[in-house]
């Protein structure tokens, strides 16, 4: 037992002078703020930009705002890790690119339900509406909620040029024209309607009824959207992310 | 600075300090303790050596052992590819038709298909095939939408149904709610499910429907509802309603069709994992030959 330690300088010398103890907490502090916040001041660099990404469309970024409402992030990750089993399952690995415009990003760290990263074009809009109306009708051991009511809430789509310029001034490049369509490019992608302004602005957008209710744009409409789009934007067949050439 | 003595009981040095006649012990952190604190110092720091860890200016420390997440994921993969390989060459250069010959190659098709199965398919088709009436068909019965032999099924996964692309499978029935009055789709329904009706093969022609069934479906789904597979029109002389048997589900269907879509497989699978799904689909109950 070292019990000549009340003879040496110690923690009591410390704790004896507030401007040294004040001097050498800043100082631990000052380390575990810089490893934490430096690397964010260089994102521009680490994150390497990937071919096919491309921001939102208004419909599914709507999409987006309800899985975040629903909470859907607490049960299903959106990150595929670089592991044999899990890249097996369900695809390539995620990349950083591919969630550059997520504000807020919803890797999530929880799996009592698949991770979804890789959800686009798995199953048809058919599905997800039977799956979101009762998820036990297509998967019998299934223990994810029930979300019926989505079919028949209407859209609330009024807004979402002031949600896209907001999204803008933290870096998502949407332009004015993008802002000033955004409701029309709702209407264009649930109704497969004058599609073409839509199209040029979100290439490869799918279009088309999600819901099965031609003529009503509902809630369900543009959260199957949103899913039907996740991690379908980069075409790793072609797209290397290793640096190495094909 | 008040006086320090020693504690009779532990033999300790108390802080001097004393509160209503508390005393506070000097007992210093145990050695155990201080020695644990020492190697996990020890250990972050040859961790922060030899794995990476912080950014550099350019690019990022990469670590003395040159490890990677990526590196080890190539790796883990690489000797999973190795040890299937000789199956797998052997899978792609076997014709379609054959690989159930081979008893070998159809148990390890099956084995792989039978993964990839429950993975992929069976959220719509369910994990034993049975499909769903109302929404998705059943793999286990001998009727064949596109066609039941194993190059029809391995083209089915591949490009899917109605996804899209240049191949995928297409067919569309028109909507009659807005051709035939509400009477005439109820008389052509009747016509439909008479169809499969053994009993009524005499008695079928004089339906009222009869006449509407030889005009509007006929050219596509056979003058005895035979169907086609080609054009993608399912038949209607069997028992096997995907969207439902009774009269109303019928109705429905003739005034404004329900046109199931699967997606494509092959962006998503490689084609080695199809063919062990096309064995597997194949097998699992109705192929044909």
């Amino acid at each position: 037992m070292a019990k000549s330690s009340d003879e040496r300088v110690n923690h009591g010398t410390i704790e004896r002078s507030t401007t040294l103890l004040f001097v050498l907490s800043f100082l631990v502090v000052a380390i575990g703020g810089l490893v934490e916040v430096v690397p964010l001041f260089r994102l521009d660099e680490t994150i390497k930009p990937v071919e096919g990404v491309r921001p939102y469309t208004p419909l599914e970024q709507i999409g987006r705002n309800i899985y975040t409402r629903e909470g859907c992030y607490t049960c299903h990750s959106q990150q595929v890790r670089p592991f044999r089993d899990e890249v097996e399952r369900y695809g390539h690995y995620s990349i950083a690119a591919e969630s550059m415009y997520d504000h807020p990003f919803l890797w999530g760290s929880k799996r009592t339900g698949p991770d979804l990263a890789r959800l686009g074009g798995k199953y048809s809009n058919a599905w997800h509406v039977a799956h979101m109306i009762n998820p036990r009708d297509v998967v019998p051991v299934s223990i994810m909620p029930a979300y019926p009511f989505l079919q028949e809430r209407e859209l609330k789509f009024d807004d979402i040029g002031e949600h896209l310029q907001a999204l803008s001034k933290v870096g998502v490049p949407y332009d004015g024209v993008a802002i000033l369509s955004a409701a029309d490019d709702v209407r264009a992608q649930a109704t497969g309607e004058k599609t073409e302004a839509l199209l040029a602005r979100y290439p490869g957008a799918r279009i088309g009824d999600f819901d099965g209710q031609p003529g009503r744009i509902t809630e369900m409409d543009a959260l199957i959207a949103y899913l039907q789009v996740l991690g379908t934007m980069v075409d790793f067949s072609k797209v290397r992310v290793d640096g190495k050439k094909e | 600075m008040s006086k320090q003595e020693r504690d009779p009981l532990t033999g300790q040095l108390t802080t001097g300090h004393e509160w209503d006649g508390i005393k506070e012990l000097r007992t210093p952190i145990p050695n155990w303790w201080l020695i644990t604190f020492v190697v996990t110092w020890v250990f972050a720091i040859g961790y922060l050596v030899l794995y990476p860890s912080f950014a550099t200016t350019k690019d990022y420390a990469r670590g003395l052992l040159g490890w990677s997440s990526t590196k080890e994921l190539a790796e883990a993969t690489g000797r999973a590819r190795d040890q299937q390989s000789a199956w797998r060459t052997q899978l792609l250069a076997t014709p379609l038709e054959k690989i159930e010959a081979n008893e070998e190659l159809r148990r390890f098709a099956m084995a792989g298909g039978q993964a990839a199965f429950n993975e992929n398919c069976a959220g719509c088709h369910g994990v034993g095939a049975g499909g769903q009436i109302g929404q998705f068909p059943s793999l286990i019965d001998d009727d064949w939408l596109w066609g039941g032999k194993v190059t029809d099924i391995h083209a089915t996964i591949r490009h899917g149904i109605r996804d899209g692309g240049d191949e995928t499978r297409l067919s569309a029935m028109p909507a009659f709610g807005e051709i035939l009055k509400p009477e005439e789709i109820a008389a052509t329904a009747d016509f439909v499910l008479s169809l499969s009706d053994r009993s009524r093969d005499a008695t079928r022609a004089s339906l009222p429907g009869a006449a509407l069934y030889e005009t509007n479906c006929a050219a596509c789904h056979g003058a005895k509802g035979e169907g086609s597979r080609d054009g993608g029109a399912p038949r209607l002389d069997d028992a096997i309603w995907l969207y439902g048997s009774s009269r109303e589900a019928v109705i429905r269907q003739v005034a404004d069709p329900k046109m199931g879509q699967m997606p494509a497989w092959q962006s998503r699978l490689d084609e080695a994992t199809i063919r062990m799904l096309t064995v597997y689909v194949h097998t699992l109950g109705g192929g044909e030959k």
